[in-house]
């Protein structure tokens, strides 16, 4: 990937964070292959989308053999991921997460401790979507919706929200993945459903 | 997104990185988790403990030191054990609050919020 560094130069040398910086936060961004997930990294982060690696091994997918560790075969999976600062102390990581079952072992991981995710749809690929959303709904990881639109007639966004079987609270909005001011008002509108799930009073809430 | 074997990625490289420890769950550092070193590089020392030395003078995410030696997550968690174990680094967790809790608190939603509003 272009985003790969050489070894000499460390990925983030050229912007490191703020000496205060001190907590770092996360927001999971899921999707099928080709919908956006990188783009839309790409288009808030203020550093240039990085990617590295994960090595997935078979143990833990629920056999305790012995002899099947022996010819265990391990894959590295790849991710990408930006980040943006929020303020003095604050970084918010932004992580491109694959939706397919196969990657669950990268998603334990991912969505440990993330403030919640973003799911990101292509209406031509709604079944891609499906396991994404029954896995969040499974770790009861809050999230919304994002459909990235792409060019061409494209269904209402209530005919989505049924064809995915949405339920009525969890928001559901048209974004555009190569835009910034598009992201982020995703990503507020995602953390505006966090804050009320967690019973904000309403006076900071905003309506993005 | 690729998947491909390890054997493609010199298994001998990982193993020695390691010294054939074990990479395994390591619950101590989360992704981002930010690391901040605390000493210089020795003369001596294994390079990519060196190397994550000098590259978290500034504070860096467990991740972003993924991506820069470009070694898998796991592997760097086993590095930057051994840089804790000798006081080499210091870590700045993500969560103030036990990792239990469920959802964020109130004042890192709000300054979220506030941090996105005015990018």
């Amino acid at each position: 990937m272009g985003s790969r560094t050489s070894e000499q130069a460390p990925a983030a040398a050229g912007v490191p964070l703020r000496p205060t910086a001190s907590q770092g936060l996360k927001i999971v961004i899921v999707g099928g292959f080709g919908v956006g997930k990188t783009t839309m990294v790409k288009s808030v982060s203020e550093i240039h989308p990085l990617s590295t690696e994960e090595i997935m091994t078979q143990a833990g997918v629920g056999i305790d053999d012995a002899s099947s560790v022996q010819d265990k075969h391990s894959t590295t999976v790849a991710f990408d991921f930006g980040r943006i600062s929020l303020d003095e102390y604050r970084v918010l990581y932004l992580f491109g997460a694959p939706g397919q079952e196969r990657f669950w072992f990268l998603w334990d991981q991912l969505f440990a401790g993330s403030l919640g995710a973003i799911v990101l749809v292509d209406t031509r690929r709604l079944q891609d979507s499906w396991y994404a959303i029954d896995r969040l709904e499974f770790h009861q990881m809050p999230f919304v919706v994002a459909i990235n639109r792409f060019e061409g007639p494209e269904p209402a966004l209530e005919k989505v929200r049924s064809a995915l079987a949405l339920a009525d609270d969890i928001p559901l909005v048209d974004c555009d993945a190569r835009q910034r001011q598009s992201c982020k008002n995703t990503l507020i509108t995602l953390v505006s459903h966090l804050a009320r799930r967690s019973g904000q009073p309403a006076a900071w809430e905003t309506t993005p | 997104m690729s998947q491909r074997p390890v054997d493609r990625e010199s298994p001998d490289r990982l193993y020695t990185v390691t010294g054939g420890r074990t990479v395994g769950d390591e619950d101590r550092f989360d992704l981002v988790s930010l690391i901040v070193s605390e000493r210089d590089p020795a003369p001596g020392m294994q390079s990519e403990h060196a190397r994550i030395l000098d590259g978290c003078r500034a504070p860096m995410a467990v991740v972003e030191i993924s991506a820069s030696l470009e070694l898998p997550v796991s592997v760097v968690k086993v590095l930057l054990r051994d840089l804790l174990d000798t006081g080499s680094i210091t870590v700045r967790h993500p969560n103030p609050h036990p990792v239990t809790a469920r959802l964020p608190d109130r004042e890192t939603l709000k300054q979220v919020l506030v941090g996105l509003q005015n990018l």
